[in-house]
């Protein structure tokens, strides 16, 4: 038996331990805010934090999940309003909208890492998540408004 | 006005909680009236009556009111990313007078005989339904506005609706939408002719940009939900191992060690077509979990042995030379204008430009996916499509239902991009769920989405072009050679279709005197379908690169050269010898090729992209125009190159002339992506096959652009319009220039002339 800490709720999984996070989360727990973009950490699409880093939830198996905490986009903030969310609204940042969750997540483990990133660390970090709308740069615009204020 | 079950609905966060459930007013049968021309505006024939059912301007079949005054509008197009199920129910709300804080945006099933044409691709949205839509809202207000007179008992001349209420302008009595919905449900709906249509300078939200779109909150807190999250009581998890070669097929197949895995339910064969079969499934064997995770687990433990059958040769290198070599002799001749071989004979100088273009993948980032509950006797679908109808339609000769017993519920589309015009996995959905008498969604993997595409065509692309002694283009040749599309639907198709030939072969628009435009035939091995821009990509890389080179050759600005092929402002005849120019299925009196809205684009961008700017060493500039989808666009790219050929992209500046516009900031954010598939496609993309097998996998092998490949800025300008010019596509008309734009910048900053894409190594030292 697996326990881990979903969004500040505890939950149980007694099924295959190499099941990748992703599955477990969105097909078994229904948080379907998580998205499965390349099955391989290539995309970026289904990043969650684990214990407050990001990671790609497609190849974090749930034993390495075990007894750690999970946040997912629908637990990063309780009225979805992270300064990070807020600046995706504010700088109008999404077009189908599908790579957003993990983008977010990204964006908002390294604000929590470092809180002024340079134009340079962030085309860096976020280069993991890849958006084939090609948003980047708004999502670039909102990590510095999300950091800065501006 | 009229009721229906709400279900799925999105809207702006004020109102999240609000609902419109309880006291519906009134259910009318709706027998869709269809689009016509109303007073009070310009109007424009399009080329909407010529797709599958048309448009449709009935607001009941559109617009419902609710008694607390929630105005819901539908959204009747597919939402892949445009905004479009935002920018038309806008359209709906600004001409009606609703406040946007009280619309809610529902998204309609697959019923074009209720909606009209459904299909969301070829940047029709806004050209085809802004009329329409723009009918919806006028009806809809005047019935509430004869509703009110009635109620008052004043002539409805007395009364007009304005912020979502009617005002009795004599007295200042006032009453709300919501109050007025039964009795306006109970008015007769005006006839068209004599429908009354806002003064465009009265417009709220069209053509403003102040509107988010509508999912915009849900987007970024999880909440949207796109055809990955849909999820029934006992719904099964699917994945299908295909045949690795199109036309393939299963042989023999051992389950065993995937009935072992954890989670793995059952193991089965899915029928596969022959091929061609249009967008029916590729078949193979399904794996069926209690979770994706395991189904995926499970069907890596499958052994399989395949027929590959007849595409099992297909080597794309072998293929190129095979293209290659036929642009080099004459082809079928689909446009001829004077007599080139003639001019060619007494040409100065000959400049030769031989080109190539790689299939590649749309890989849209929510791969394939459907969920399918089939079961006593009808069908119900939730999938992301961009033509919910063909589906519908597809789903029911395929399960042996009819029409009427199958549904076809749209999620968002997480990118779509052409891929999901082919509903093969709603099709595989359907399928399973009928064989297994269970809700079942099928999950394509990565690996699956990218070597089992509908792939953008490949092809080789040939210009010599015919100079005088003064360095005047006086003679122009251009082979394609390209796989079509329609060898996806007919056996033996081996040359290119009208609407192929149209993007950017025949419809050039030079003026040149003597013009021969030659389509030499090729056989697909592969499936081929719509990539965004389809064959505007290849051909626009072709003509604009090809500009770039006679400049060059005569030196010249690069610009300047542009300019002068264009030639003076004028609507191009392309002559008698192009027996379907097809301009994008429209009219050609509304949609003429306008050279002097080319010339215009390439100034516009010229002046705010400031060409002819002074650049670092190792920088260039780059330009290049295509019109597509009726649409102009003219690009700059800004390229640095380094000592070791590493490449980044300082600036990039786009004009767009897409005609009278309602949501430009959505216009800006396509454009802006534009840049970034055209650098993807340019940098990356490429599919090659061996054995008939692609050869990329996943995001490693098939690289597309990510924020640190992105250019520093992309300006977008936007050609300011009036109504007199109808609206134009916007979606995918960003794309072309950007690869030759790029191209050319290269060669501006390092001297190496790029004729084959992907650009990949090309530039290393």
């Amino acid at each position: 038996m697996i326990t881990l800490i979903v969004n500040g709720k505890e939950h149980n999984w007694d099924g295959d331990p190499s099941l990748p996070l992703l599955w477990y989360l969105r097909d078994e727990v229904g948080l379907t805010g998580t998205k499965f973009g390349c099955g391989h950490a290539f995309c970026g699409a289904c990043t969650v934090h684990l214990d407050g880093v990001a990671v790609r939830s497609c190849s974090t198996s749930m034993h390495e999940a075990a007894d750690r905490h999970i946040t997912t986009i629908e637990g990063l903030d309780p009225a979805g309003n992270h300064p990070v969310q807020k600046a995706w609204r504010e700088v109008n940042v999404p077009q189908c909208g599908y790579c957003q969750s993990g983008q977010i997540m990204q964006a908002s483990a390294l604000i929590r890492q470092n809180p002024h990133p340079t134009t340079e660390e962030i085309r860096e970090t976020m280069a993991g998540n890849i958006c084939r709308c090609g948003c980047y740069q708004r999502i670039e615009a909102a990590v510095r408004l999300a950091a800065t204020g501006a | 006005m009229f009721q229906y079950r709400v279900e799925n609905v999105s809207r702006r966060g004020v109102l999240q909680g609000l609902g419109i459930t309880a006291g519906l007013v009134l259910a009318v049968p709706v027998m869709s009236r269809r689009g016509m021309a109303a007073t009070g505006m310009a109007t424009y024939k399009t080329g909407a009556d010529k797709m599958p059912h048309g448009t449709v301007n009935d607001p009941r079949a559109f617009v419902a009111i609710a008694p607390d005054g929630i105005v819901t509008i539908i959204a009747s197009r597919s939402e892949m990313g445009t905004g479009v199920r935002t920018s038309l129910p806008m359209i709906v709300a600004d001409e009606m007078n609703a406040d946007w804080g009280r619309v809610q945006v529902k998204q309609a099933d697959a019923d074009e005989a209720k909606y009209g044409n459904q299909d969301t691709d070829g940047s029709r949205s806004t050209r085809h339904f802004l009329i329409p839509m723009r009918q919806v809202g006028a009806a809809a207000r005047m019935m509430l506005e004869a509703a009110a007179a009635k109620q008052w008992g004043v002539p409805v001349s007395e009364v007009k609706a304005d912020n979502h209420e009617v005002i009795h302008t004599p007295t200042g009595r006032k009453l709300g939408y919501g109050d007025l919905a039964t009795a306006a449900a109970a008015e007769p709906v005006p006839d068209p002719s004599q429908l009354q249509m806002k003064d465009p300078k009265d417009f709220r939200y069209i053509g403003k940009g102040k509107v988010s779109i509508v999912d915009l909150h849900d987007i970024t807190v999880g909440k949207a939900m796109y055809g990955i999250d849909t999820r029934l009581p006992g719904m099964k998890y699917a994945v299908i191992a295909r045949p690795p070669v199109v036309g393939g097929k299963v042989v023999s197949f051992d389950p065993t060690d995937a009935m072992k895995v954890s989670g793995v339910e059952k193991v089965m064969e899915v029928k596969g077509w022959p091929w061609p079969s249009k967008f029916q499934p590729l078949g193979g064997v399904a794996v069926i979990a209690r979770n994706t995770g395991a189904a995926i687990k499970g069907r890596d433990a499958l052994k399989i042995v395949w027929d590959d059958g007849a595409n099992a040769h297909y080597d794309s290198a072998v293929y190129r030379r095979e293209l290659e070599e036929a642009a080099r002799k004459p082809g079928l001749v689909v446009r001829n204008n004077g007599d080139v071989d003639a001019a060619m004979k007494s040409a100065d100088k000959i400049v030769v430009g031989e080109y190539y273009l790689p299939h590649f993948a749309h890989a849209p980032m929510e791969p394939p996916v459907a969920t399918a509950n089939v079961a006593d006797g009808k069908a119900e679908i939730w999938a992301p499509v961009q033509s919910p109808q063909g589906t519908l339609d597809d789903a029911a000769k395929t399960l042996g239902l009819k029409p009427e017993d199958v549904t076809v519920h749209v999620t968002l589309l997480g990118g779509g991009f052409g891929r999901k015009s082919k509903c093969d996995y709603a099709l595989e959905a359907a399928i399973i769920s009928q064989a297994i008498g269970a809700p079942v969604r099928v999950q394509w993997t990565r690996e699956d989405d990218i070597q089992h595409d509908f792939y953008h065509t490949v092809s080789a692309e040939r210009i010599e072009a015919g100079l005088d002694k003064n360095g005047k283009v006086i003679a122009w040749r251009h082979r394609s050679v390209a796989p079509t599309i329609m060898s996806t639907f007919k056996a033996g198709a081996n040359h290119e279709a009208p609407f192929e030939l149209g993007m950017g072969l025949v419809d050039l628009p030079f003026d040149i005197q003597n013009i021969r435009c030659e389509n030499p035939a090729a056989e697909a091995h592969t499936r081929i379908g719509w990539f965004r821009s389809v064959s505007n990509i290849p051909h626009a890389f072709a003509v604009q690169t090809m500009v770039s080179e006679i400049a060059h050759a005569t030196g010249r600005d690069p610009k300047d050269m542009l300019l002068e092929l264009i030639g003076p402002a004028r609507l191009v005849d392309v002559g008698p010898s192009v027996k379907d120019l097809w301009d994008y299925g429209e009219p050609i009196s509304s949609y003429p090729i306008d050279a002097g809205r080319l010339r215009k684009v390439v100034e516009l961008v010229a002046e705010k992209g400031e060409w002819g700017r002074q650049v670092p060493k190792g920088h260039g500039l780059g330009i290049a125009v295509h019109r597509s989808f009726v649409s102009y666009v003219a690009t700059i790219v800004e390229v640095a190159v380094d000592s070791k050929g590493k490449m980044t992209i300082p600036r990039v500046d786009t004009a767009i002339d897409c005609g009278i516009y309602v949501n430009p900031e959505r216009i800006q954010s396509q454009i802006e992506g534009a840049a970034i598939m055209g650098l993807s496609l340019a940098k990356y993309g490429e599919i090659t096959f061996k054995h008939g097998r692609a050869m990329q996998k996943n995001f490693d092998t098939f690289q597309v652009g990510r924020m640190s490949d992105s250019p520093m800025v992309t300006n977008v300008h936007i050609m300011p319009a009036t109504w007199a010019v109808p609206p134009s596509g916007v979606g995918e008309p960003g794309v072309p220039p950007f690869a030759p734009a790029l191209c050319n910048a290269i060669f501006a900053a390092t001297g190496k002339r790029i004729r084959h894409l992907p650009i990949g190594k090309q530039l290393e030292v």
